[in-house]
């Protein structure tokens, strides 16, 4: 349940670059290499931004799928499950170009 | 009043202020000249009981150091204080009800008094969990895992995030292997598919086997630094 810490960290970010205004919206990217849940995440977060600029800001999770690349015989790949595995030979050495993001891309805000 | 919405980009990652403390962390080790590792587990694997004979085994050959973290308690601080290394425990309580991991900043008030000039290296045991702990690094060197033959062979598909940034994984409690159904050639293809040519040491902290070539490359990470 490292969720509530992720949720907190998302907070400041978003309390951080709002500088008083109130946030609205708060747009996240994550990977599904990620261990994070998102209904989790979306709970912690809705506890900790309680009290701050971020309190009942909507949060917006959008999840990344893997993409990958094979090192053996350099076929792209989306896997969708473990292990990373190469749907044209088979190997197992994927290197991964996506879905390991995990940010805060963009905020939506009010504006006096 | 007139209010209306804009938009504003961000672009930052949810854990670059974890991630610049745990730099931090290991500028300070590097100065100190000391080679770090994260061990990592799922509870009652045997971190603490391999840490035991490891200390052990090194008192006189490698100047270790272990920085304990737990939710709660200083169990096993106290199991490891009658070696005479230097200690230090971290209990995460202080944070909601209990983090289940550790994190840079902790680690970084955990090391604030830590004599680690007279350390070569320095063990952090994680708090007992597959799952947070690999989100968070703390300014360490190596990651590596200790993994019990109890917990089946499929944990590296399901709990791929710590198996994938495992550096070593010691395959623990190998002396029940006669008693369980367990596959230990399963274990070590998923391993080798989440973590292509992973390494891997078999151990049993009852026993004693692997711990010796454990400590081998503790040792030789121990002299790189």
């Amino acid at each position: 349940m490292h969720e509530l810490a992720i949720a907190d960290s998302v907070v400041q970010i978003a309390g951080r670059h709002a500088d008083g205004r109130r946030v609205t919206k708060v747009h996240l990217k994550v990977g599904h290499l990620r261990q994070v849940v998102p209904s989790a995440l979306a709970f912690g977060f809705e506890l900790v931004a309680q009290g701050t600029s971020v309190e009942g800001a909507e949060l917006d999770i959008e999840e990344v799928p893997v993409a990958g690349k094979c090192r053996q015989c350099g076929a792209g790949n989306r896997p969708t499950e473990f292990p990373l595995r190469c749907g044209a030979c088979g190997g197992f050495d994927l290197a991964v170009l996506q879905g390991e993001e995990f940010y805060v891309e963009s905020l939506e805000l009010e504006e006096v | 009043m007139h209010r209306t919405a804009v938009k504003q980009v961000v672009l930052e990652g949810v854990l670059d202020a974890n991630d610049a403390l745990a730099q931090a962390n290991r500028e300070k080790f590097d100065r100190a000249g000391t080679y770090v590792i994260n061990l990592m587990s799922s509870p009652g694997a045997g971190k603490t009981a391999l840490l035991e004979h490891t200390l052990g085994r090194l008192h006189d050959r490698l100047r270790l150091g272990v920085l304990e973290g737990d939710v709660q308690t200083t169990l096993d601080a106290d199991r490891l204080s009658r070696f005479h290394v230097p200690l230090v425990q971290v209990n995460t309580d202080p944070g909601f009800g209990g983090e289940c991991h550790l994190d840079a900043n902790m680690v970084r008030s955990g090391i604030s008094e830590f004599p680690l000039d007279d350390v070569e290296v320095l063990v952090i045991e994680n708090v007992g969990n597959l799952v947070c702990p690999a989100e968070f690094r703390v300014g360490e060197d190596a990651r590596v895992m200790v993994y019990s033959v109890t917990e089946g062979e499929d944990k590296p598909l399901k709990y791929p995030l710590m198996f994938r940034s495992a550096d070593l994984v010691l395959v623990n409690k190998v002396d029940l292997l006669e008693h369980l159904d367990f596959d230990l050639e399963r274990l070590l293809g998923y391993l080798d598919a989440v973590n292509p040519g992973v390494e891997r040491i078999l151990t049993s902290a009852r026993t004693g086997q692997g711990v010796d070539e454990w400590c081998s490359w503790l040792e030789r990470r121990g002299a790189r630094q």
